[in-house]
């Protein structure tokens, strides 16, 4: 079987423009999605208290509402369903110290009378713990992105370590602007989903970029533009396959991996169509506009070629006592 | 058919995987399994702070308990003794004395003493000061440990986290009163004191305040019982739980619940020298700030044992007795965080992540094998391998399966078949470029092969970042990931070519009897 047979070269940089707006329009509603709702940190990051409850039936919020006003620790608290009616989370900006009898166990002294339950989960993050999490958060992706753009640079060009950053900082803005969208819990988890589509994302664009390096050595052609063509329609089957069945086992999760798992498959999910669409559309695009050169790379490899021989004709000499 | 090092290699490796996973997936009695993290089989998480700033001010409290214990004996008259988290300070009346009083001072370790006319000033130099914080921690989580092996939980971990927090994980708790019973041990000071009641002012303790009764050198303490009930006690004990050697349960003789306890020799002395000068008065026994009895002294007390009795419960009197035998905590713990997650939680969870496991390698297995045909078939004996094992090496460290753990596998599955897709898709090319079967193979390999590794190893940076910066169920995350991606470069690029390898007299044949797998022709069928 073969959907994805592709016989003709596609102009795909021709649409680089295109491709160019639609991006810095997404990333930029992103931005100022960011700026204006803003993440909805979780206590990971923002510090507070989750408890889940499991009722036998249906729980019953108003009641909850009602019992939760008799302590001032329960203040701003919100009460949401969690995957089934019959299972709540209510979120606090609280915590306490206290180790013996913290806010889970007063919660559930609070919620007592209001029919069966059970106390399924109950985080309690400090504040001072809450902004360790965010800083180590943030140097994790700096790290991440750091230690990829020095791979790349090593492995490729700089050109190709930047036009690679420019795509994941791409991705990763997209993916965050749509959390900000859809308000989900930003924590722990969905750092890690995040730094997955760093990988995922880099993935994709390594190897367009392999092919276009190999194009770029082997063809005769100094016309960077149809390289690249020519590399992204050669990798596009596997573009589109990979993609795909990555899509599927993240649409599993997403849809049958549970409530908890919810939020990383969301951002996961994002950020495969997003990833896959950046290799082809905003990678290769910006490798252009950095004016790689391909003769001028034709010649550097040519040189680097002619110095090796030069040294392996010294050291044949040296061997053989001519020296 | 013919064997090649790739064959065999891969052939190990199943063999190894699939020897090695077998404790875990069939649970058997023996062998090394992969444990299940505590948001999978539920249990609870905490990352504990330590008051330190108490661990300073106790040891001062002690001191000058200890000083007044030495001048009595050696009959030094002493006055306006004064102690706060800083230091101590004291009046020596007769100056003759106050070589012998700076003497005794200055043999304690990292003492820094001052002598101001007949005042004597105490302080801990910063390094004394430092170190006794970091016993506090270190004493905090011997304690904490001491109590939970007691406690009766399978494999309870206590470690140091950073400079000053305490990890403790607890598995396999299963109800919210047992978790508050677990949190009640760790956190008990489980501070015993024996304190002198202020037999003069003991009348007036209802009508007095705190601040007049420091002004005595008196504290007010709550009685057990009821809170109020007070008692009127000398701020400094007589002796503390330091110099206790043995606390266990025993009964009254009304059949309650009562803890025995028994004192160092030096705890003996001092208990006996101060019952026997004071016949008739009361004693306090004060555990963590509350009175839980205070008896009348009827004759001088030797042998250093006694006895606590208060109202609880067999269970409590229990843990109590663990708590005091594993020695008192230095300074109080706090809580930092905290995660709980009950067992049911934790098997819906499995129950959900094998769902969606499962359900993502169907997908999976039946889209290559519909696609790919045969290479579809080799890319999923390959995914199988791999989850195997992905198991057996997470067995046989020892490593923790989380939530975040399981979706990492569901991801690995995704990504380790991109390698077998992009081998696919080269060969597939060289073949219509019209090479050989077999040089389409090796060029297809070696052309893949570069792509697959920066691809792999950029991911691989992002999952040790990850390791390094993550905690608890994302390093799990971090764990599968990493290697699966290795288990991957065995199985789908080595794995694979051995396969290829073996099969390619047969595939190049099949040009004249069709397979059953690759009806449509070698090339369509095949790649």
């Amino acid at each position: 079987m073969e959907f994805f047979k592709y016989t003709k070269t596609f102009n795909f940089m021709g649409k680089s423009k295109l491709a160019m707006v639609f991006s810095i329009v997404l990333v930029l509603a992103s931005y100022a999605l960011l700026a204006t709702k803003g993440l909805n940190y979780g206590v990971d990051f923002a510090g507070g208290t989750v408890v889940q409850v499991k009722y036998n039936s249906v729980a019953p919020i108003d009641d909850m509402r009602e019992k939760l006003k008799s302590n001032e620790l329960f203040d701003n608290s919100s009460i949401t369903e969690f995957g089934s009616p019959d299972e709540v989370v209510i979120r606090m900006k609280t915590t306490t110290g206290d180790v013996t009898v913290d806010i889970g166990d007063v919660t559930r002294e609070a919620l007592s009378g209001t029919g069966e339950f059970e106390v399924r989960r109950v985080d309690i993050v400090g504040p001072k713990v809450g902004s360790e999490l965010k800083e180590k958060g943030i140097m994790s992706l700096v790290l991440a992105v750091l230690g990829i753009l020095i791979y790349v640079a090593f492995r490729f060009e700089w050109r190709f370590a930047v036009a690679s950053i420019v795509a994941l900082v791409h991705d990763v803005s997209i993916a965050l602007g749509a959390l900000a969208l859809s308000g989900i819990d930003v924590n722990l988890d969905v750092l890690a989903a995040l730094l997955t589509i760093l990988g995922y994302s880099l993935n994709d664009t390594i190897i367009v970029f392999d092919r276009i390096r190999e194009g770029v050595v082997s063809s005769k052609n100094i016309e960077l533009s149809e390289i690249i063509d020519e590399s992204v329609t050669r990798t596009l089957a596997r573009t589109t396959l990979t993609s795909l069945t990555t899509f599927f086992v993240v649409f599993t999760l997403f849809m049958f991996g549970g409530e908890i798992i919810h939020p990383f498959a969301f951002t996961l999910l994002v950020g495969v169509v997003v990833g896959t669409y950046s290799s082809i559309f905003v990678a290769s695009p910006i490798l252009l506009a950095f004016g790689f050169d391909v003769k001028n790379y034709h010649q550097k490899l040519a040189d680097k070629a002619k110095r090796e021989a030069e040294k392996e004709k010294m050291r044949a000499q040296f061997e053989s006592g001519v020296m | 058919m013919k064997l090649n090092y790739r064959i065999v290699i891969f052939a190990l490796a199943i063999v190894f995987g699939v020897f090695f996973s077998i404790p875990s997936l069939l649970q058997t009695e023996g062998g090394k399994k992969v444990s299940l993290g505590l948001d999978l089989q539920g249990g609870l998480h905490m990352l504990l702070g330590v008051k330190t700033d108490e661990a300073v001010k106790s040891r001062i409290k002690s001191i000058a308990a200890s000083v007044k214990h030495f001048t009595e004996k050696k009959d030094i008259l002493i006055d306006e003794l004064k102690f706060d988290e800083n230091g101590l300070s004291f009046v020596v009346l007769d100056s003759d004395d106050l070589p012998s009083v700076k003497e005794y001072l200055s043999k304690i370790e990292g003492a820094k003493v001052s002598v101001n006319a007949e005042r004597i000033s105490f302080s801990f130099s910063a390094e004394e000061i430092e170190k006794t914080k970091q016993d506090a921690i270190s004493q905090a989580i011997e304690t904490i440990r001491n109590r939970l092996d007691q406690f009766g939980l399978a494999e309870p971990v206590v470690a140091r986290q950073g400079d000053e927090k305490i990890l403790v994980q607890l598995a396999g708790i299963k109800t919210a009163e047992d978790e508050q019973r677990a949190r009640e041990l760790i956190s008990r000071a489980a501070k015993l004191e024996l304190m002198a009641v202020d037999e003069a002012r003991a009348g007036r303790v209802y009508a007095m305040s705190n601040h007049e009764a420091a002004s005595f050198g008196d504290v007010i303490l709550p009685d057990a019982k009821s809170d109020k009930i007070k008692h009127l006690v000398r701020e400094i004990p007589i002796l503390d739980g330091g110099m206790l050697t043995d606390a266990h349960v025993g009964f009254d003789q009304n059949n309650r619940p009562v803890i025995n306890f028994s004192l160092n020799a030096e705890g003996a002395e001092l208990f006996g020298d101060f019952t026997g000068k004071n016949v008739g008065s009361h004693l306090a026994i004060v555990l963590d700030g509350v009175v839980y009895s205070a008896p009348v002294i009827n004759e001088r007390i030797g042998g250093g044992s006694g006895q606590i009795s208060g109202d609880y419960s067999v269970v409590e009197a229990k843990d109590l007795a663990i708590a005091l035998r594993s020695g008192a905590l230095l300074a109080p713990i706090y809580l930092m965080e905290k995660r709980s997650v009950g067992p049911s939680l934790g098997a819906d969870s499995i129950e959900a992540s094998m769902i969606a496991l499962i359900g993502g390698f169907v997908l999976v297995i039946i889209f290559m094998m519909v696609y790919y045909k045969l290479a579809g078939v080799i890319a999923n004996i390959a995914l199988i391998a791999n989850l195997f094992i992905i198991l057996a090496v997470m067995s046989l460290f020892g490593a923790t399966l989380t939530l975040p753990g399981m979706a990492g596998i569901v991801l690995t599955v995704g990504m380790a078949v991109d390698a077998n897709v992009i081998i696919s898709e080269r060969i597939r090319e060289l073949v219509y470029q019209g090479m050989s079967i077999h040089k389409a193979i090796e060029e297809g390999y070696a052309n893949a092969m570069r792509a697959i590794l920066d691809a792999n190893i950029t991911t691989l940076i992002a999952a040790v970042v990850l390791y390094a910066y993550g905690t608890g169920a994302i390093k799990g995350f971090a764990i599968t990931i990493s290697i699966g991606i290795l288990a991957s470069m065995l199985t789908a690029i080595l794995g694979t070519h051995g396969i290829y390898q073996m099969l390619e007299s047969k595939i190049q044949k099949s040009k004249k009897q069709p397979f059953v797998v690759w009806d449509k022709g070698v090339v369509d069928g095949v790649f």
